[in-house]
């Protein structure tokens, strides 16, 4: 069985074991590669200061992504390529641009300011149509203020990269056997161990055998438990290399558990316009490069970024345990804080999102506290389907009112079976009062998170009269 | 090298009962833990009163103070060593905020007082109201955290390489903690990843905790706070409140203001006087306050030691007077920009609160310039039917004034000091006490000594900050860095030009002063040799190529006990025109354009100052906007890490920002090059961003009362929207 990883790093492959499988790329860079260039700002993907490019064979193209190496573990490099600040030697033309329009202060968050804008220079994922403010979201700046930055990205918006090399290197590493990583970590006194399963049965057998692997995708969350917590992990199984399909049908989108949020966008946001509008508001594109719906929806935050929406759009999840499936509607999925409907050994293989019908009203609200990059107050998604003015069916789900992403079933009722009207989107504001007790923290007081719920859905009027809009839609006088 | 964490006390307040680090010490990786007992000299990292502990010795006073120091083979071992204390504590009562302290008459020094005039004038002005703000505090957030280095050195000594913008006084607090002398110690600093006065004190924490391993040790070790340590035990921006009591007449000019500030200090003194007198030397701002009592009382809390942050009390301070012209705006129904217009300083109304003359005043003039420029009036206008025609969104604009006095307050900071050498191929090693974060001072400096020598930028190498090459500096902070160390450096390499050109003069019989440093060459009558030439000839002549400089600010002086005199050599000014837009329904804004006029006085480097002040102004919109420092009850700061607080990130800058360097600047005050600071001044441009969501509020509620506190967070706009009910 192998017990090497090995990744491609500026024309050479790098060959590694023995190494703990949670450490972060980022400290690799740093302790052992001695690539000082990428910095750690937070340690949580949320600075960006780590961000590197990662180049994976998907079919017969290269598919490039910015992401935040210190949440990202090692052995989620095999058979991948790498890219650091290093590898451009200091002559990009982003670099260039970044020098010529003083787009760097004291530095430290450049580098990785530079391979965010050197990543969307090749076309890497998530960067396609993006508006420069938007790539940049997950890199802070606290010197400059941005303009220069954004500046340096408009004069270099694309820059002819010739990958072949790499793809030829890649395909003499793809594996076609399961990659067991043992690490005897001293600090935790354990053997741990690793998985890289080569496909979903590997994974299922794997889980059959050991219900307690801790799987990781896109290591968004996990990652944090490491990186801040310094948890040691006894197993885990890295699958963000699995269950990537993505279905679209005229019935609706099935996306494989392993998609990612910036891969899901363009479907889902064809399903409906404020979806793609939530996917871009959360996090920034290194984590929607990282993280995958599948895994956010299996780890049942509270908040959850996706689950009110696909909740209010009917969505179903697909889990699997060995060869046995079976497919629930999401919301009952989440059981309570912390817990979900989840065997052992059993994992989530697909989520089904079904569309919308003409005439439906859908409506999906973030708040936060900064537009981008920003974990949600509150979510509001609002589905009702509409028959002449009165409302037939209403599917309201709301994260960060309660332990769980949860429906309002107390508003609905107030909704269903009657038109359209201010006053009963008032009052179906006013029910929520029976649907939550949301808690006060950091993202806001329970006062605030009622009262705002509240007014999204009386807002709800004016939008549909398309009289509304929000402050992202207003011009400057 | 070994790798330092800290063992951090659960409590904002108890007594250290008993302490077992068995465990600590057996934890796999560890080399060494060290408690209070083993500092050989003072245990104490405060920059003035000796008030601050590097470990914890019977006492906490701050929710996750160091109490034990942890020393092991790599940074994740020593973090998870530093877990393992098993610390008995015996919890003591808390006071946690402003209102704690406050009942509990609980502060780090008496309340101060500025007072001028008559204050009868108020209860018989034509108007008078009353209302207060809470401000809130900021993290610095540098993008590199705070990190140190030692080296142990013969003798007892140790080197460190320190992110700090005061390396003299890591110097000096680590060699009364060791128990060495200040020569012992060195303190190098090559350039930081960001400051913003968040290295001017609490740098020294992390040196001292590396400098005692390495001198216990004899090795090298590194302390490297990660992001959640950083924000949790070091200090930052002072939270206020601001009460006011103003009377006016019809036109909204101030006959008599009471205002009392009120801060959180933390749990020691820190910088907190000097900031809070700060804060009361910009409650004026641009305009005269005839008769003025300015009250602030400084409070001590058990919180982390609350520090400099760009602006340095002056943001807070500015504020509040800024609130004030809202709401008197708001009471008459005037436009808020006239009202503060009739308010300026001008003739005969010159005398700041605190009895200094300002006679550099061009806020008028700048402020008349951006109206037009910004074309405030028609945007106010259309802002005003666009708000009465919305069913629910609202705009604001608004045009507020900086006025910034710059010079160290504690005027014997006012120095600096350059060291400069010529080589004989004719490079120059440029030496200042001054330290680079971003802000470009070292290209500053380079610029001003290249200038001396008619060299190129390419000639002149700026080394590292060092204490053992310019001795007993002041902090890099107060914006001060190019006027204090450009004079410096400028004198340093003066001098030794002055040596070369009495070289020269007399190989070709003319005046010293008749000869020309200009395009790397050097002329004197009809001789003329490239620079590197003359250097070898200087030192063939047996003529010293190198020289220190120093510099003190003239002219300042301040009588702290009666809160007179003249604190500052010159003020900065600028002015921003802030649009915003809110959301009634949700408490969301956007700022939608800024624009700003700033004098810099004759600009060194004009991309420079274009640099620091549009970072100023985001960095400020943060502050106003959405950086929240939320704590628990128990005194945990919850927000510590970007994930909970939120910097502004690129989509935050304004879409539109028309930022431009005043064109008429100048310095009255012979400032080098005759340029004026940069560093914190814009910082308060952004005070427009909060005036303007307070108009916006104001069109919401149609109330006269403005309400709205900082940082306006979604929640505090909606807050502000509807009333505290929701």
């Amino acid at each position: 069985m192998p017990d090497k990883l090995r990744f491609y790093l500026d024309g050479e492959i790098v060959t590694l074991s023995g190494i703990d499988p949670t450490q972060s790329v980022l400290d690799w860079l740093r302790y052992t590669a001695r690539r000082t260039g990428s910095k750690e700002g937070c340690a949580e993907g949320d600075c960006g200061a780590c961000t590197v490019l990662v180049g994976e064979l998907e079919n017969a193209r290269l598919n490039w992504r910015a992401v935040n190496a210190c949440i990202l573990f090692l052995p989620m490099l095999d058979g991948k390529a790498l890219m650091t600040v290093e590898s451009l030697k200091g002559a990009h033309p982003v670099q260039s641009a970044m020098v010529d329009l003083h787009a760097s202060q004291c530095g430290f968050c450049t580098p990785g300011i530079v391979m965010s804008l050197v990543g969307r220079s090749m076309g890497a994922c998530g960067t396609a149509g993006a508006e420069p403010a938007e790539v940049l979201a997950g890199n802070l700046c606290r010197c400059t203020g941005y303009g220069p930055i954004l500046k340096a990205a408009e004069q270099v918006a694309s820059v002819p990269f010739d990958d072949a090399p790499i793809r030829e290197a890649l395909l003499k590493l793809r594996r076609d056997t399961l990659l067991v990583l043992s690490y005897e970590d001293p600090l935790a006194g354990l053997t741990r161990r690793a998985y890289v399963p080569r496909n979903v049965d590997d994974l299922a057998e794997i889980l059959i055998e050991n219900p307690d692997v801790r799987l990781i995708a896109g290591a968004t969350d996990v990652g944090l438990w490491v990186s801040k917590q310094h948890r040691a992990l006894p197993e885990v199984a890295f699958i963000g290399h699995l269950m990537r399909d993505i279905e679209v049908t005229p019935q609706g989108v099935l996306l494989g558990a392993g998609v990612r949020y910036s891969e899901a966008r363009a479907a889902l946001a064809d399903l409906s316009p404020d979806l793609g509008e939530l996917i871009r508001r959360i996090g920034a594109v290194q984590v929607r490069n990282a993280g995958t719906i599948g895994g956010n929806i299996a780890n049942g935050s509270p908040i959850g970024d996706m689950p009110p929406a696909l909740i209010a759009l009917g969505a179903e999840l697909t889990l699997r345990r060995g060869e046995t499936r079976r497919t629930l509607p999401l919301e009952a999925y989440f059981l309570d804080y912390g817990k979900q409907d989840r065997q052992p050994g059993e994992f989530v293989e697909s989520v089904f999102v079904p569309a919308p019908k003409a005439g439906d009203v859908v409506r999906i609200v973030k708040l936060s506290k900064r537009f981008d990059s920003d974990i949600s107050a509150v979510c509001v998604a609002v589905h009702l389907r509409v028959d002449g003015a009165v409302v037939q069916g209403a599917r309201l789900a709301f994260g960060g009112m309660a332990g769980t992403p949860k429906r309002a079933a107390h508003a609905e009722a107030v909704l269903t079976g009657h038109p359209l009207t201010p006053e009963r989107l008032a009052m179906a504001a006013e029910a929520l009062r029976a649907d939550f007790t949301p808690l006060s923290d950091v993202r806001g007081s329970s006062d605030y998170r009622l009262a705002v719920a509240g007014n999204i859905l009386k807002k709800l009027w004016f939008e549909i009269k398309n009289q509304g809009g929000d402050v992202l839609g207003v011009a400057h006088g | 090298m070994l790798h330092l964490a800290f063992g951090r006390a659960p409590h904002a307040h108890a007594k250290i009962v008993s302490l077992d680090l068995s465990a600590v010490r057996a934890a796999p990786g560890v080399v060494a833990v060290f408690t209070a007992a083993d500092i050989p000299g003072d245990n104490n990292v405060a920059p003035v009163a000796k008030d601050d502990r590097l470990l914890a010795a019977d006492e906490v006073v701050f929710m996750g103070q160091p109490v034990f120091l942890v020393a092991a083979t790599s940074a994740k071992a020593a973090r998870v060593a530093a877990k393992l204390g098993r610390i008995d504590y015996e919890a003591l009562p808390a006071l946690l905020t402003i209102a704690e302290a406050k009942a509990a008459h609980s502060l780090i020094e008496a309340s101060q007082v500025m007072r001028r005039g008559d204050m009868a004038t108020l209860a018989a002005a034509p108007h008078r109201i009353q209302g207060a703000l809470e401000i809130g505090g900021q993290d610095h957030f540098y993008l590199e955290g705070q990190i140190s280095v030692a080296t142990p050195m013969e003798q007892g000594g140790v080197h460190l390489l320190c992110s700090t913008q005061h390396p003299s006084e890591v110097q000096h607090l680590v060699a009364h903690l060791l128990g060495v002398t200040s020569a012992d110690v060195t303190v190098e600093v090559r350039r930081m990843g960001g400051g913003f006065g968040g290295k001017e004190t609490q740098a020294s924490l992390f040196a001292a905790a590396a400098a005692l391993v390495a001198a216990k040790t004899g090795r090298p070790a590194k302390y490297r706070a990660d992001r959640d340590e950083d924000m949790q035990i070091t200090g930052k921006r002072h939270d206020f409140t601001a009460d006011y009591d103003v009377a006016f007449d019809d036109e909204g000019r101030i006959r008599a203001l009471r205002l009392e500030l009120a801060s959180r200090c933390g749990c020691s003194t820190d910088l907190s006087p000097a900031i809070n007198d700060r804060a009361m030397f910009h409650a004026d701002n641009c305009y005269f306050l005839e008769n003025v009592e300015i009250v602030s009382h400084r409070y001590r809390t058990h919180t982390v030691s609350n520090t400099a942050f760009r602006g340095f009390g002056g943001p807070q301070g500015m504020l509040a007077i800024e609130r004030v012209m809202d709401a008197i705006a708001l009471h008459l129904g005037r436009d808020p920009l006239s009202v503060r217009q009739t308010n300026f300083y001008g003739p005969k109304r010159n005398l700041t609160p605190y009895q200094m003359a300002v006679t550099d005043f061009v806020a008028d003039r700048l402020v008349e310039a951006l109206k037009t420029a910004a074309d405030y009036e028609a945007r106010k206008a259309e802002i005003d039917t666009f708000n009465a025609s919305h069913p629910y969104l609202r705009r604001g604009i608004a045009c507020t004034p900086v006025k910034f006095g710059i010079s160290f307050t504690t005027s014997h900071l006012n120095q600096a000091g350059a060291l400069v050498h010529a080589y004989v191929d004719g490079s120059i090693a440029l030496n200042h006490g001054g330290t680079e974060m971003g802000q470009g001072l070292n290209t500053k400096v380079a610029q001003i000594v290249a200038d001396v020598f008619g060299l190129g930028l390419e000639r002149i190498r700026i080394t590292s900050t060092r204490t053992d090459k310019v001795p007993n500096t002041s902090a890099t902070a107060a914006s001060s860095g190019t006027d204090l160390n450009g004079w410096a450096a400028w004198n340093a390499a003066n001098t030794i030009r002055e040596r070369l050109a009495g070289l020269m003069a007399a190989r070709n019989g003319v005046a010293a002063d008749s000869v020309v440093f200009e395009g790397g060459v050097v002329r004197a009558g009809d001789e003329a040799l490239g620079f590197a030439e003359v250097c070898r000839l200087a030192h063939f002549n047996r003529i010293s190529l190198s020289a220190t400089g120093f510099y003190a600010t003239p002219k300042i002086h301040y009588d702290r006990k009666t809160h007179t005199g003249r604190p500052f050599l010159y003020f900065a000014y600028g002015a921003a025109v802030s649009e915003v837009v809110i959301d009634t329904f949700t408490g969301e804004h956007k700022v939608l354009r800024a624009d700003i006029l700033h004098d810099v006085g004759r600009s060194i480097n004009p991309a420079l100052d274009l640099g620091q002040i549009e970072g100023a102004y985001v960095q400020g919109q943060g502050w106003l906007t959405f950086e929240e420092l939320v704590y628990d009850a128990r005194g945990r700061l919850l927000t510590h890490a970007p994930s909970t607080y939120k910097i502004p990130c690129a989509s935050d800058r304004p879409a539109v920002m028309n930022i431009h360097l005043w064109r008429a600047g100048d310095n009255r005050e012979p400032t080098i090059h005759r340029s004026k600071a940069v560093g914190e001044p814009p910082f308060m441009l952004a005070n427009s961003v909060f005036s303007a969501l307070t108009y916006a509020v104001a069109a919401a509620t149609g109330d006269p009362r403005p309400t709205l506190d900082a940082p306006a967070t979604p929640e505090r706009i909606l807050r502000a929207v509807k009333g505290s009910g929701l």
